[in-house]
């Protein structure tokens, strides 16, 4: 039975708009979500009832987040002195200092932060991040084991017992 | 390594997803997505669900009929594409509120009838000619869609009214002058009698 969309907005809105953070940072992530739903709710009638939602709505995600990264790859860099980039990153409130793990997730490849977020922040199957990302199940694992190293290296913060609330 | 989803954004930002919620609503409005908006309101019957289409009013439902309830079924019936978007439903829920403070006698909204078919369409379109404070009994209504046999779908079809209060069902009485059935319990018929009475 389809359930109406609202509980799938109330049920994944919150994973949904983490994972854009990871992807591609808070200034970003708010457009992403707005175009990752809008487009869900498009195509709710046609999900097969025994689609995983959560999959399908990161699916969607990635391909937004993709144009995303696009556009931004060929934003042209119209000064000769190029000034540091401020991060984009981070989260509202961040009283913790978790803005270096922030720093640290944006220096990731591509495909290891997404990797990481659809792993570790949406907690799909390596089977499932396999099909977003194209490639291997083997590949998926390594995309996101090789992201927790190098954010083990640039953020040892993040090998502390116990998550920073 | 403690890679947890609270390490990449809490749940500390509910303002965030309410602020991406109402953009939600806002552009599934405007892009003709929204096939079902629903809120709710307070009342002295209790907590109304009001559900509308983009034609008009479509629901309007009791707390003891379940809303999730509901909405599954609207879903089911009608289109998936259901979201909480009280804007839609501002003009219902205003004019709800002056009747319920006595304000109003009888309701301006378009209502979307899709719900109901046949017979029971018929006694449903006929139910807004029982003016404010009067009563009907079922045989009257029977008689009055031209049907005085089917007194028996007449308490059928106003059993079944998918707008209750708005198309007002809570005007047909037993012949003995007891409220009989209704969608929200007899108290609530009750309540809406004493009110239009006063």
């Amino acid at each position: 039975m389809r359930q109406p969309f609202e509980q799938v907005v109330e049920q994944h809105g919150g994973t949904v708009l983490r994972v854009c953070r990871v992807v591609l940072g808070i200034h970003d992530a708010e457009d992403a979500w707005s175009e990752t739903f809008l487009a869900a709710m498009r195509a709710y009638p046609d999900l097969p009832d025994d689609a995983n939602a959560e999959a399908w709505l990161v699916t969607i995600a990635h391909r937004k987040a993709i144009d995303v990264l696009r556009a931004r790859n060929r934003r042209p860099t119209p000064v000769n002195d190029v000034p540091e980039a401020p991060t984009t990153l981070g989260v509202p409130g961040d009283k913790d200092g978790d803005g270096d793990l922030w720093q640290a997730v944006a220096a990731l490849p591509d495909k290891q932060r997404q990797a990481v977020a659809y792993h570790y922040v949406a907690g799909l199957a390596y089977a499932e991040i396999a099909e977003i990302l194209g490639g291997t199940t083997d590949a998926a694992r390594r995309a996101a084991a090789d992201g927790i190293k190098n954010l083990r290296k640039n953020y040892p913060g993040a090998t502390q017992e116990g998550a920073p609330s | 390594m403690n890679i947890t989803p609270d390490y990449f954004g809490s749940a500390a930002d509910p303002g965030t997803l309410t602020r991406l919620r109402d953009r939600l609503e806002q552009a599934a409005e405007a892009e003709g997505l929204l096939d079902i908006a629903f809120t709710t309101v307070d009342s002295p019957v209790g907590t109304l669900l009001l559900a509308a289409t983009p034609k008009g009013l479509l629901r309007v439902a009791y707390d003891i009929e379940d809303h999730d309830r509901v909405l599954d079924t609207l879903a089911r019936q009608i289109s998936p594409r259901v979201l909480r978007a009280p804007k839609r439903l501002d003009v219902a829920a205003r004019e709800l509120d002056e009747y319920f403070q006595g304000q109003r006698r009888s309701f301006d909204l378009p209502l979307d009838r899709s719900l109901s078919k046949g017979f029971r369409l018929l006694v449903q379109q006929h139910l807004p000619a029982i003016g404010y404070g009067q009563t009907r009994s079922y045989r009257q209504v029977a008689e009055l869609v031209g049907n005085p046999k089917a007194v028996r779908a007449v308490g059928t079809a106003c059993a079944t009214n998918p707008l209750p209060v708005v198309v007002p069902c809570h005007r047909v009485l037993r012949s003995d002058g007891t409220v009989g059935q209704y969608a929200g319990g007899p108290a609530a018929k009750n309540t809406l009698l004493n009110l239009e009475a006063s």
